[in-house]
């Protein structure tokens, strides 16, 4: 297949103007800042925290990671107000899941004494 | 009969339809491993006792996991960046080092699983067991899942780019969304389950 | 179709499509792509399935009658495994309730309503070509088959299919026979198409739509399928995870949801135990809420569509019930563990569902309300769409309100699990839902195969079928309010405080089994008018909706020239016009 000559301009399946040699330099900051965050997360678990702190470490790492996979490689940060809402919706679903069954279980009979 | 859209924006929405679809397959997906993870929480919190991951699990094996997964995501996006700036060849290495990367992922946890068993431990042996092989278990199919697709578009899904580059270019992106989306799974198992 | 600026412009290759050379059989009916062969697919598989589902329940209704008996002619059929001597055995009587709960809501209900009307009226009512993704459609169909296909051949393996109700509660489930791991196949199955038609519906709706056809211009029936598709997007996937789950306690030996120390007949379980059974109750009824209102928005879609074309006025508070359906869809997902107030719930969480679910009856009310409304001072016809339509009304109005102190903890307390809870569902999706997808076969018929049904038979099925429906479930208020409880094989009759209210057995039995009788004019009908119905044009119903714009049946592609919407979707007897109805799409 035929390679044409690189130019920096192109444009995104949106129609507009996309810098790819910015968005390139993005990627490679992200996956630096990637792998630095995974050694950090290894790196406090071995200090063996008390359950509640450890846990909230690592999910905030885990967030922060998690994020800058979903902003720059996922190309969030510029995304439709659709796909926002969508995902707005999912997330307040998720949260839903994550702890009403949770507390229902701990506020219960079986939970008592 | 075209469907519009196909490749093309609608401007009132400014995406295209298969742009929307894997951000609703997305969604979905996120209510699965949510699912889970819930269930993970509940097991855990009603349980006597749990043992702390890397007791029982290999954290130095999981954290290469970990990079070459993140990898196989940097990768992935260059593949299409390749695309977009109209360099096939680069195309292609990016791509096949993406079903690579994923591909020593998966030995790497066949290697993890085949351990555990020669060990005896199995996921009927505990529900920490339990838990940890059917997150990473269904996390494994859907590696196995992107990378089958990914495959494809390396493969005879190519040829696509001849006669279509815009709307190649396109399914290589919505492809590695989900990519992207199996690495972000990983990336809260990991934590969760070596590390706590 | 425009080419980004940057990128060398592909050669006018659309996606290749066979439709150029003449599709073979398989391709034109069997593997087809095309939304409304697919939705006639989907439709008339669910038709058989609905009426499967409905035998099954008229075998168990001979039991509830006559516990014990010998079932005459039939029970000798079933052979000695299931009824020997022609007398049902108990675990015969639990396979037969949880493959007619699992049969009518999974494979009778969801797939006509959504995937037949949703497939079939969808596109066309938005002035769409086909779906967004016709052979994601197509494999939707096809996995539903399979899902359907293996929840049949469960019946036949050793030990039977499913029973332990079509909510699998843990431990019951995970210590069943291996018919209850082909529910949890054939439910993955189902999941997956459900899921895969919910993506393309919802882009379907958002992208294909004509011009000048906004958000606030859709007929009721596409927003009521849009938050649907939301609905079975997001509350599906828990359970698919649930099913895996409880995959991994029945085949890999995993305890997700066996408590430790379960004795089992007398023997210790070896399972590793610390499992939760109300884990699986929380995943399972995640979706399950959330299901109910896919069963009913569908028919509110349907209903209203009906109720505007057949008064010849706009509907009343269209707007209103349009923020309703999106308050019903999103609140819909905080409500389930209503579902489980008897399991220990402690009061601050019995509190915020009692809330919950008092607060998801207001939306619901509005809608039937807005509906009530929109029949006044309008020119009613009463052909056999408006007979069912109508009577979807006061049906749906006494199944939710009979809902309402199941929502309220301490009046679900004598209440739960009795025949009180089957008789409200009953009302909700039998004469309520059921009726709607009636008359939506009414009335969609003619856009389908360009000729009616037959209206002296669709008169006799509908009165037939109102009569008996509340035969069949208005005396089950009496007997669960009595204390008999649901899912026992003798209907209560081993009890004391029941053999007052046992003859309301006989009652729902001769009741169902006359509904029965009533059935057979449908299905006579709708084979018969695929010949001989009276033949008619496009728009039979002089209707304002942009499907009856298309030709009938409308061809591949679905329209000769793009529609375009230039106003609301029930303009009637708008002052000062030619005809009392402007169609959406004309100029």
């Amino acid at each position: 297949m035929s390679e044409h000559a690189a130019t920096t301009q192109h444009t995104a399946a949106d129609g507009h103007a996309v810098d790819i040699d910015k968005h390139v330099r993005i990627y490679i900051t992200v996956f630096v800042t990637l792998m630095a965050l995974t050694i950090v997360t290894v790196a406090i678990s071995r200090f063996h925290l008390p359950v509640p702190i450890a846990v909230s470490v690592a999910l905030l790492v885990a967030t922060i990671k998690g994020g800058l996979v979903a902003c720059y490689f996922m190309h969030l940060i510029s995304e439709k107000k659709l796909i926002y809402a969508v995902l707005a919706l999912t997330v307040a679903f998720f949260i839903v899941l994550m702890f009403v069954p949770l507390l229902t279980v701990h506020d219960g009979y079986w939970m008592r004494g | 009969m075209e469907i519009p859209y196909t490749v093309e924006i609608r401007r009132d929405t400014g995406l295209n339809n298969g742009k929307i679809a894997i951000w609703l397959f997305l969604a979905s997906e996120v209510m699965l491993f949510g699912a889970l993870f819930a269930s993970y929480i509940l097991i855990r919190t009603g349980s006597t006792s749990w043992p702390r991951g890397d007791t029982i699990l290999n954290v130095p094996l999981a954290t290469f996991n970990t990079i070459v997964l993140i990898s196989s995501s940097v990768t992935m996006v260059m593949a299409w960046a390749s695309l977009m700036r109209g360099r096939f060849n680069t195309f292609r290495v990016y791509m096949a080092s993406t079903v690579l990367l994923g591909g020593v992922f998966l030995v790497v946890k066949y290697f993890e699983y085949s351990h555990k068993f020669h060990d005896d431990l199995f996921p009927r042996t505990n529900n920490f067991l339990a838990i940890y092989f059917t997150l990473t278990g269904l996390h494994m199919l859907h590696v196995i899942g992107g990378m089958a697709v990914n495959a494809y578009f390396l493969g005879p899904g190519a040829k696509l780019y001849k006669t279509n580059p815009v709307w190649f270019t396109n399914r290589v992106e919505h492809s590695g969304l989900f990519w992207h989306f199996v690495d972000l799974v990983w990336i809260f198992l990991f934590p969760t389950l070596y590390l706590l | 179709m425009s080419t980004p600026a940057g990128v060398a412009p592909p050669k006018a290759h659309a996606p290749h499509e066979a439709h150029h050379e003449p599709l073979g059989f398989w391709r034109l009916y069997v593997f087809s792509t095309d939304h409304k062969v697919i939705g006639i697919q989907y439709a008339v598989t669910g038709l058989l399935f609905l009426l499967f589902g409905f035998s099954l329940m008229m075998l168990m209704r001979w039991q509830l009658a006559y516990p014990g008996a010998a079932l005459p002619l039939i029970g000798n059929l079933l052979g000695e495994a299931r009824m020997p001597g022609g007398i049902m055995l108990p675990e015969f009587y639990n396979e037969l309730g949880a493959m007619h709960g699992t049969i009518m809501v999974f494979l009778g209900v969801v797939p006509l309503a959504v995937g037949g009307f949703g497939n079939f009226v969808l596109p066309l009512q938005i002035g769409a070509p086909d779906m967004a993704f016709p052979r994601l459609n197509m494999l939707s169909y096809w996995s539903f088959f399979l899902g359907g296909m293996t929840m049949l051949a469960s019946f036949f393996v050793p030990g039977g299919a499913a029973q332990s109700g079509w909510t699998s509660y843990a431990p019951l489930s995970i210590i069943a026979g291996s018919g209850q791991t082909m529910w949890l196949f054939g439910m993955v199955f189902l999941i997956t198409s459900s899921l895969l038609g919910a993506i393309n519906f919802i882009a379907t709706t958002i992208q294909l739509r004509a011009k000048g056809l906004t958000f606030m211009r859709f007929p009721f029936f596409v927003w009521a399928q849009f938050v649907t598709a939301f609905l079975l997007l997001l509350a599906f996937p828990p359970l698919e995870a649930a099913a895996f789950l409880q995959l991994m306690d029945r085949l890999a030996g995993t305890s997700f949801f066996l408590p430790s120390g379960l004795v089992v007949s007398g023997q210790v379980l070896t399972n590793a135990g610390g499992g939760n059974p109300l884990l699986w109750q929380h995943l399972f009824w995640f979706l399950a809420h959330p299901e109910v209102y896919v069963l009913i928005l569908p028919a509110m879609g349907i209903v209203s569509e009906i109720i505007a074309n057949n008064t010849r006025k706009p509907l009343w508070g269209y707007r209103s019930m349009v923020y309703s359906l999106i308050f019903l869809g999103f609140m819909s997902f905080v409500v389930w563990a209503h579902h489980m107030f008897m399991t220990g719930m402690g009061t601050a969480m019995a509190a915020f569902f009692q809330t919950t679910t008092m607060i998801i009856s207001i939306p619901s009310v509005v809608i039937l309300t807005a509906l009530i409304i929109s029949l006044w001072g309008g020119s009613i016809r009463f052909n056999t769409p408006m007979l069912f339509a109508t009577a979807f009304l006061p049906m749906f109005g006494i199944g939710g309100l009979t809902g309402l102190p199941l929502g309220l903890n301490v009046a679900d307390i004598p209440l739960h699990d009795t025949y009180y809870v089957i008789a409200h569902f009953h009302y909700v999706v039998a004469p309520g839902t059921i009726f709607a997808l009636f008359a939506g076969i009414y009335y969609w018929y003619p856009k389908a195969t360009g000729r009616k049904m037959n209206e002296t038979l669709g008169v006799i099925h509908f009165i037939g079928s109102f009569i008996c429906m509340n035969v069949v479930f208005m005396p089950m208020f009496l007997v669960g309010l009595a204390g008999v409880s649901r899912r026992l094989y003798d209907g209560g009759a081993a009890y004391a405080f029941a053999q007052p209210v046992l003859h309301w057995n006989v009652v729902s039995s001769w009741g169902a089994w006359t509904m029965a009788l009533f059935q057979i004019p449908f299905i006579f009908n709708f084979f018969w008018s695929i010949r001989k119905g009276e033949k008619t044009g496009d728009n039979p119903w002089q209707a304002t909706t942009i499907e009856w714009t298309a030709p009938s049946p409308p061809p591949h592609g679905n329209f000769l020239t793009p529609p375009e919407a230039y106003r609301g979707p029930y303009e009637y007897s708008v002052p000062g016009a030619a005809r009392d109805f402007v169609p959406q799409s004309e100029a």
